[in-house]
């Protein structure tokens, strides 16, 4: 099925909407502003309401998503997205609020933000909790910004960022965006940062270390307090990229461990829909010593009344224009409320127990790298098939015949055909199993079948490097 | 695959010698490795290298990899057809896809290049590894 | 908890296939002393019912503009958003579904993009436009940072015109790199050119103005363009996607980078996000370029696709040498403005654009007739303006407040030379009628003084 594109469907004279008629005086726009300001044409299209819906509507068809099937993309929970959620963050009285309104009009908006940091507070093991990043990427950029602006207040300038090769490139990428040199310490056999070769790079001139717990292999770092202690005695600070809490939720806490920063995704852990690429939201807890440089404003508890504390000398100031992506936190706030703490821990068992499973039903059909019990995830990978010439690409490509989106692929970096696998805990055994069976038939097929995948999609693959090459970013007449 | 006459680095870049300028490329395992590639960012005439560092960088549609000079010199031409048609990298690595030509600053770092047969034993090493 | 399929017979039988006992073995590799053994501190689980039953009271504890008539602006707007594009919006297609990444099961999505890079790119006039960005201020932050990456330059010039949490986001972004943001100070409401052209020079990488600036006046864009590129600096513009139905776009004048806050088309103002931030600029710089991008290719048969392309630039590729760190982006907000582009359409955003100029004027006029207030600055505004009151500004909205009007905003936080300024926002969506009450309980409070 081919959809053309809405400025293919575009008939000149029709109109998608009727806005109210003019009841102030009809002044020409040439007496308002002068002429050389105002535009000559506007070249947008012209569709019928009909054709709006059904448009977009078919090319909501065209998608594969989480209420269609199972998504088991590593490091990226794509978990059930809850309805009630939606509902709640579609009321009126959380939805249509002006971020500006007087704070004593919005007392129920600042409560939740309130009391939805005190609750990530108490599940990250964090002293206080902003909610302003916009993406866990955005989480980060704060954190490095906040660790600058800590040793600053130290009187000390330190220029190295320590980050595992199996990274997420969020990682680095935030580092050197605040001006950090980022160094890579490599992992060791066992999937974990490699101890000896960390020693060797912390020194006095590190400002923090970056990891991901459980890492992106699925792995818990076993030393992490020992990691703590190498880098709390040079004077750094250690940051935890939440990615991966699913596994996590009320069996430990990152800041129990002696993490000092810790970035939650609300888009993976608390449920919150990925609408296609965002919005996300990533708020960004801190211990005491931390919480001075929090971004502006901070929502407070006076008495009975919520404020939002704009006087904080120290702060950075701000990441993004007014207080985050707050039709998000209203829907993990919901979650969290709909969990309570006994729901909270039954996510993380279910989703480790679901990831394990599955691991386990293909330790005979493809190489297990890190053979040992995993969390949330675990990575396969496709050495064997890449043997007779199938790359994890192929059997990416091949799982969408069978009905399944494909795992991540080619992540993390040092696992050669990479295919990462998370579950999470919002899967029935019997779908699981039925990936199983179709991740294990895939195995033994022929190269040619693999190799022309997907045969059932609107479109076949598709050719990357020619549109990387003369890129076509936009629709010309 | 790797032709005779040329010499070759371990970061998979190939050198032929014309007096004292040599002529640059990649190999035949780096295109194939790369996939089809989709970009190269090249520096100008004129520009220096260093053996050993980065002189500029290739891009496939899901890759990035920087090319590393074969030997210290001065860049004395650059193959500007690259720039439109990038897959010349990919379908003549060693023909139409050369990509720049150096003044060689010191003879002597050639010796650590390798010779075709050496340069195949190298690749055969790496893709063990993986 | 009913969000989890598997049932403790599941559990155990699953267990039994991995060879363990219990679910704690799965657990045994975290060390002993940061398990957590008790409870946390959070409310035990409320049923749906009582959850939608708290939410309601919360909600019941806010003004939302259904109940207030909103004369405030600032960055966010209270415009109209038609149904269609919550209806698309609202599709679990659409919002469940991840990035984009397996282009043969996202054509939805990719297609949605490539419409809305398209029509980001017919509204500003410039000539490519990535998929989102967070906001309109980190997309201004982004494209200041893109500046000095063109440049290779290391000094800022920001009008002080900016809108005040825009500059401190840019400011904040700039803190870790060694570039240096300089406020260029206002004359009469608008960007102070004389001041300008002295202090600008070789080592600036881009003028950045707001147009309409923060106090809702049009800034001489062609000027300032002029000025900007004769000393090779780049011309950042941050503009209102709706004044665009009207106004010139950055294309015409030769903006390098437009962005924006496209909350306005389509998206609740939602107590400050998600929205999202547009960034267009030259196809010669599209390397350089933060965020994802879609482009249109073919499959082996030929066939039309789109798929995520030049992704070397960004951080799951290129790392440390990104272009930014960006991942997620506002991709279901881009939706909703694709949507709300195409619905209004050429002469809908038009008269849009219309009614708020002339709903604005109307307003501005029959304020300026009353005793006491007087405009702040005499220059050209599109639907927003700044008005000098006879009291104090948080006062005269305490009293609109009792009338259920959300009063303009007080720019004496963000400006504290404008004592009794405030800044007043008319959208297509005020009616007359509240216009004259709104100007009414102005003249009354003007009448006490």
């Amino acid at each position: 099925m081919r959809e053309k594109l809405v400025f293919e469907i575009s008939k000149k004279g029709r109109v998608g909407v009727s806005l109210p008629r003019c009841d102030v005086p009809e002044e020409e726009p040439e007496r308002l502003i002068p002429e050389r300001c105002l535009r000559k044409d506007l070249p947008l299209p012209e569709l019928s309401e009909p054709e709006i819906i059904r448009h977009f509507t078919r090319l909501s068809q065209l998608n594969y998503a989480v209420d269609t099937g199972f998504y088991p993309l590593g490091s990226c929970t794509m978990k059930y997205n809850p309805r009630v959620n939606e509902e709640i963050a579609s009321l009126p009285g959380l939805a249509r609020l002006h971020p500006y309104q007087p704070e004593e009009l919005c007392q129920g908006a600042l409560r939740l933000m309130y009391e939805l940091g005190e609750y990530l507070a108490q599940i990250g093991g964090m002293d206080a909790v902003t909610l302003q990043p916009a993406a866990g990427a955005h989480g980060e950029l704060t954190g490095m910004l906040i660790i600058r602006a800590y040793f600053l207040s130290k009187g000390q300038k330190r220029h190295k960022v320590i980050i595992p090769d199996s990274a997420h490139g969020t990682n680095p990428a935030s580092a050197a965006l605040c001006g950090y040199q980022a160094v890579e310490v490599k992992s060791d056999k066992k999937g974990c940062v490699d101890i000896g070769e960390l020693n060797k790079l912390v020194d006095d001139d590190v400002a923090a270390i970056m990891l991901t717990n459980p890492n992106t292999l699925g792995l818990f770092e076993g030393n992490i307090l020992e990691i703590a202690a190498i880098v709390h005695r040079a004077g750094g600070l250690l940051y935890c990229d939440g990615a991966n809490l699913n596994a996590l939720l009320g069996v430990a806490r990152p800041g129990d461990m002696g993490f000092d920063l810790l970035h939650f995704n609300l888009h993976k852990t608390f449920s919150t829909p990925h609408g296609g690429g965002g919005p996300g939201s990533g708020p960004l807890g801190v211990k005491k010593a931390l919480a001075p440089f929090l971004p502006v404003p901070l929502v407070v508890k006076q008495g009975k009344r919520y404020l939002l504390n704009y006087n904080c000398l120290l702060s950075i100031g701000k990441v993004r224009s007014f207080y985050g992506n707050f039709g998000v936190l209203v829907k993990a706030y919901a979650y969290l409320l709909s969990l309570g703490s006994e729901g909270l821990r039954q996510v993380a068992e279910n989703a480790v127990l679901n990831a394990n499973y599955l691991m386990n039903r293909f330790k005979d059909h493809y190489h297990l790298p890190y053979d040992r019990i995993c969390k949330h995830e675990f990575v396969l990978s496709g050495a064997r098939q890449k043997k007779r010439g199938i790359r994890a690409l192929d059997i990416a490509k091949r799982l969408i015949d069978y009905g399944f989106h494909p795992p991540t692929i080619y992540f993390p970096l040092i696992v050669n055909e990479a295919l990462m696998i998370e579950p999470t805990e919002t899967e029935s055994r019997q779908t699981l199993d039925r990936f199983a069976d179709a991740l294990i038939k895939i195995a033994g097929e022929d190269v040619k079948t693999l190799k022309s995948a997907p045969h059932h999609t609107p479109v076949g693959r598709l050719d990357e490097a020619a549109a990387a090459r003369e890129p076509n970013l936009r629709w010309k007449k | 695959m790797y032709p005779e006459g040329l010499k070759y680095a371990k970061t998979h870049e190939w050198l032929k010698v014309e007096d004292n300028e040599g002529k640059v490329g990649i190999t035949y395992y780096a295109q194939d490795h790369l996939g089809d590639i989709t970009f190269v960012e090249l520096p100008q005439v004129g520009a220096e290298l260093i053996k050993g560092k980065s002189f500029g960088t290739v891009e496939s549609f899901k890759a990035v990899s920087e090319f590393y000079a074969p030997v210290s010199g001065k860049v004395v031409q650059v193959n500007k057809g690259l720039r439109d048609n990038p897959e010349l990298l990919n379908q003549d690595p060693y023909g139409q896809g050369w990509i720049l030509v150096v003044e060689i600053a010191n003879p002597a770092e050639m010796e650590e290049l390798l010779s075709p047969g050496d340069y195949e034993q190298w690749v055969k090493q790496q893709e063990e590894v993986e | 908890m009913h969000y989890i399929p598997n049932t403790d017979g599941d559990r155990i039988e699953m267990l039994q296939a991995i060879g363990l006992a219990s679910v704690d073995e799965l657990f045994s590799d975290i060390p002993a002393q940061v398990r957590i053994n008790a409870p946390l501190k959070l409310p035990s689980a409320f049923s749906e019912l009582e959850l939608l039953e708290h939410a309601r009271q919360l909600g019941a504890e806010n003004a939302n503009i259904d109940d207030y008539v909103c004369f405030r602006g600032a960055g966010a707007y209270d415009h109209f958003i038609p149904s269609v594009v919550k209806q698309i919006v609202s599709r679990a297609e659409f919002y469940t579904s991840y990035t984009p990444y397996q282009a043969e099961i996202s054509q939805g999505t990719l297609q949605a993009i490539y419409e809305y890079q398209t029509l980001i790119c017919q509204l500003t006039g410039m000539e490519v436009s990535n998929a989102s960005m967070y906001d309109g201020a980190s997309a201004l932050a982004e494209a200041v940072l893109m500046s000095c990456r063109v440049t290779g330059r290391d000094r800022l010039l920001l009008s002080q015109t900016l809108h005040p949490e825009y500059r401190q986001v840019v400011k904040a972004y700039l803190q870790g790199i060694s570039v240096e943001a300089v406020e260029i100070p206002y004359a009469s409401g608008l960007t102070d050119l004389d001041w300008l052209k002295k202090e600008l020079n070789d080592r600036v990488a881009a003028v950045v103005v707001q147009h309409p600036n923060f106090f809702g006046l049009l800034e001489e864009v062609d000027e300032i363009s002029q000025i900007a590129h004769r000393v090779g600096a780049l011309f950042v513009v941050s503009v209102d996607p709706i004044s665009l139905g009207i106004l010139q776009p950055p294309g015409t004048y030769e903006a390098d980078i437009a962005v924006g806050e496209g909350q306005v088309l389509g998206n609740e103002m939602c107590f400050g996000g998600p929205y999202l931030g547009f960034f267009a600029t030259r196809e010669r710089f599209v390397r350089n370029m933060p965020g994802r991008l879609v482009g249109a290719t073919t499959d082996s048969e030929g066939r039309r696709g789109f798929v995520l392309t030049l992704q070397t630039r960004e951080q799951h590729i290129r790392r440390v040498k990104a272009t930014s760190n960006i991942c997620s982006n506002e991709s279901l907000n881009a939706l909703a403005a694709a949507v709300y582009l195409t619905a209004l359409g050429k002469e809908g955003l038009r008269k849009v654009a219309l009614l708020c100029l002339r709903k604005a004027h109307y307003a501005w006029r029959e304020t300026a007739k009353l005793n006491g207030f007087s405009p702040l600055f005499s220059g050209t505004f599109f639907k927003e303006f700044s008005v000098n009151c006879p009291t104090s500004p948080p006062k005269i909205n305490q009293v609109l407040l009792r009338q259920k009007i959300i009063g303009g905003l007080e720019l004496k936080g963000s400006y504290p030379e404008h004592e009794n300024g405030l800044l007043v926002c008319v959208t297509e969506k005020r009616t007359k009628e509240q216009i004259d009450e709104f100007v009414e309980s102005l003249r009354k409070i003007g009448e006490e003084q």
